[in-house]
């Protein structure tokens, strides 16, 4: 790695003593020798393990539950299904007023997608709990389902999620989240050329080496400490404390070093049902993913489509961007709604454009609900915009970078959000790079700041 | 059929912390008896280095040496509430917390101090050695183990801070969409090399050459690793994986890791990092949040460096040597 100390040297001062010294990491002995603690290292005696039946369709209907030959199981203490769940209808954003209630921690009636949780064994060993779980009876009447979000949006197709009622997230503003900005249609009008292209992405696993679970023990004093890899303490507790309604102060969580999380572990799935099983054996509860729920159950990063409508000049200056962008959230909000409007503040990119229109939509399948992941709302979409930079700057014969120079946003621009821009280094990046890769660049393009003339 | 060579570049920025803001966290800092001192947070370390980090600002805030710094984090018995850890909000929401609650400390230490020395507390300054020197006049010291001592048995003082950190939340205009997402932003440009070999589909990528714009860079070494780590998976997210090959059918998604493509170590490309600072006005000694962006822009010049190669667009992702073979059958049409 190489710090090039020459831009921005006059707002940086180089004063400091620990700050921006390459100090070794106190905890890498730990992981380089084995011996940091992960919540699974924790084995208590007495401890069951927990294994979720799950929904092997991708919509349906659940006529009857039959648990009886799994309880006689031998190894079995206890089963447990949706009328265990104090609070069984939940979404985890309700803690931000962001609702409504639209999963349930243990399938009641129905499911919505192949993987769903049905109803969770708890035994002595995790074989018995598999073989257990292998002789629950589901009678299902399986229904149409929806794989498709333009399908989804169409009137007609099969509603995925009757707490929402229609196949999209309803947000204050309607069925999307907008911005307006300008006069995008008078734009297109004047514009040189117009550039409409169509993006898409699918589901991405975040891969930790770790896969998601926790430990949970009863402390005997009517608390339970819960030994998790949240990526989240608080927000795991208070949105457990609402599913079980248990107040929080029964609760004790206990994280650590967290072997990879990239977002995947922002749900909160295992920690609720994990410490009901705890309370209601009064025995210490493990429930960890394998690596087959870790990658086909556990949220993935949504699929997305993005689709950008461009008018663009012959001297290179974009003067209307449109941009639609649809969130794959499967059948089941979870951080959906909220990563679809993150994409509504991102666009049009860190580009200067006069006039702009964006709706961002979150749409329910009958899939893996998908939630957070590294770059949640932001890296499908800036796949899109920079391949269509790339696509525009071809359109009218100019190199790649010279044209987003053209457009780069520079301090005190407007953003389309309405936000004027402060601290841009977009400029300095490109000019670097330009550097780096012996990218020829016009010297007038080199020559520019981020800082604007007379700022 | 040839091995075709090409190269393509993208350019970002990135939000920090959680869109819209709303998202606080707190932190707790106190000294031990012979002035060493604990950070308190809920924050989780996810393997990046977050307590190195905390440890890191503490002791440049407080004034003594990083190894003086024990950080006790994710527990909600000891710990005050953090948000969370990610939208690469840990190092700049539970930074600005630690600042706030170690310069809290650092006010009662240094006053401890003056009482001991019989001068006024802003007469004082630290010599991040461990020492609390009068200005002007070296000469006339303190140990901050000798402070914590006096502060312990014989002043009866608490060296010890609370910080706090929130953005307040931002509530987007139905109609307009006017918000304020986040407060500070990071950049990175990327430039991509590539060889595809037209007839079997597949992408090599030769070098990725990467510029971040991050703020500051608090651990030189460590922000090295994230933003290595990073443009692996931005290569990654663009050429391999997928839980949904052919979405949005359901079939055919990996159970494992040998059914869940992902590059191996020959697979990946010689990775240059460029790091650039401006320093946020809101950020913990100037820093942003690199930890997301950072696998961002290789995916788009990847792309982009396909096209260059052998001249077709693959517009979903991953680029799969079936999507490339299929795109370049139907352009040969």
């Amino acid at each position: 790695m190489k710090l090039r100390k020459s831009y921005f040297a006059d707002v940086r001062k180089d004063d400091l003593h620990e700050i921006g010294q390459a100090r070794p990491r106190s905890d890498s002995p730990g992981h380089v020798t084995g011996k940091t603690a992960f919540f699974a290292d924790r084995n208590f005696p007495g401890m069951l393990h927990l294994k979720m039946v799950r929904s092997p369709h991708h919509h349906a209907r659940i006529r009857s539950i039959d648990t009886s030959e799994a309880e006689k199981h031998p190894g079995v203490v206890r089963v447990l299904s949706a009328k265990d769940v104090p609070h069984n209808v939940y979404t985890i954003l309700i803690l931000i007023q962001i609702g409504p209630e639209d999963e349930t921690v243990l399938a009641d009636g129905k499911v919505r997608w192949k993987g769903e949780a049905v109803v969770a064994v708890l035994a002595e060993t995790e074989r018995a709990a598999q073989e257990a779980a292998a002789k629950v009876k589901v009678d299902y009447e399986v229904l149409p389902a929806v794989f498709d979000m333009e399908e989804a949006l169409k009137p007609g197709a099969p509603i995925v999620n009757e707490y929402h009622g229609q196949n999209y997230y309803l947000y204050d503003s309607g069925e999307c989240r907008k911005v307006r900005f300008g006069d995008v249609e008078g734009g297109f009008a004047g514009a040189d050329h117009i550039l409409e292209q169509s993006y898409q992405s699918s589901p991405i696993e975040h891969a930790p080496t770790e896969t998601t679970g926790c430990v949970v023990a009863p402390e005997g004093n009517d608390r339970f400490t819960c030994y998790t890899n949240t990526q989240a303490m608080f927000f795991t507790l208070d949105n457990t404390s609402i599913i079980l309604q248990m107040p929080g102060s029964k609760l004790h969580f206990v994280g650590g070093t967290v072997g990879g999380g990239f977002g995947g572990k922002v749900d909160v799935i295992v920690e609720p049902i994990a410490i009901l099983g705890a309370k209601l054996t009064g025995r210490p509860v493990c429930f960890i993913y394998s690596r087959e729920e870790e990658m086909q159950i556990s949220s993935p990063r949504a699929a997305e489509k993005v689709v950008i409508k461009d008018g663009v000049m012959k001297d290179g200056r974009i003067v209307a961007r449109k941009v639609t962008g649809y969130t794959d959230a499967g059948a089941y909000s979870r951080h959906s709604p909220y990563g679809a409007q993150k994409g509504a503040g991102h666009y049009p990119g860190p580009y200067t454009i006069p006039n702009v229109w964006i709706d961002t939509y979150c749409v329910y399948t009958n899939r893996t609900p998908s939630s957070a992941m590294r770059g949640f709302g932001i890296t499908i979409g800036d796949f899109a915009l920079e391949v269509q930079m790339d696509k525009l700057a071809r359109l009218i014969g100019m190199d790649p970078l010279e044209f987003r120079f053209i457009n780069a946003y520079r301090d005190g621009d407007m953003k389309a959000h309405r936000q004027p821009t402060e601290g841009a280094a977009l400029i300095e990046c490109m000019q670097e790079a330009a550097r780096a890769a012996s990218w020829p660049v016009a010297e007038k393009y080199m020559a520019m700041s981020s800082y604007k003339k007379g700022a | 059929m040839a091995i075709r060579r090409g190269r393509g570049v993208a350019a970002i920025n990135y939000p920090t912390g959680m869109n819209l803001g709303g998202d606080p966290t707190q932190a707790l800092v106190h000294s031990t008896p012979t002035g060493n001192f604990m950070v308190t947070l809920s924050s989780v370390d996810l393997g990046q280095g977050m307590k190195q980090i905390m440890a890191q600002i503490c002791a440049e805030t407080i004034g003594v040496p990083t190894d003086c710094v024990v950080v006790d984090t994710a527990d909600t018995d000891t710990g005050p509430h953090c948000m969370g850890t990610f939208a690469s909000r840990g190092t700049h929401r539970a930074g600005n917390a630690v600042i706030q609650a170690a310069k809290e400390a650092r006010q009662v230490m240094l006053e401890v101090a003056a009482e001991e020395l019989e001068v006024n507390a802003s007469d004082l300054e630290t010599d991040g050695q461990g020492n609390i020197l009068v200005k002007g006049a070296p000469q006339k010291s303190i140990s901050i183990f000798d402070v914590a001592l006096s502060a312990h048995f014989k002043r009866g003082r608490s060296i010890s801070g609370r910080g706090m950190f929130l953005i307040p939340r931002s509530y987007p205009e139905k109609e307009t969409g006017a918000m304020k997402p986040s407060t500070c932003y990071a950049h990175a440009c990327t430039v991509a090399e590539v060889e595809v070999d037209d007839e079997t589909g597949e992408v090599t990528v030769l070098t990725v050459k990467n510029v971040f714009e991050i703020g500051r860079a608090l651990n030189p070494k460590m922000v090295e690793q994230q933003l290595v780590g990073g443009s692996w998976m931005g290569i990654s997210h663009a050429l391999y994986e997928t839980t949904e090959p052919y979405y949005p059918n359901r079939d055919h998604g990996g159970t494992d890791f040998n059914q869940y493509l992902m590059p191996g170590p020959g697979d990946l490309a010689e990775t240059e990092i460029i790091v650039l600072e401006r320093p946020s006005a809101d950020g913990p000694y100037g820093a942003k949040g690199p930890g997301e962006m950072c696998a961002n822009p290789q995916i788009p010049a990847v792309a982009n460096a396909v096209f260059d190669a052998v001249g077709v667009r693959v517009d979903t992702l991953p680029i799969t040597p079936e999507r490339i073979l299929r795109a370049l059958k139907a352009q040969a049409n």
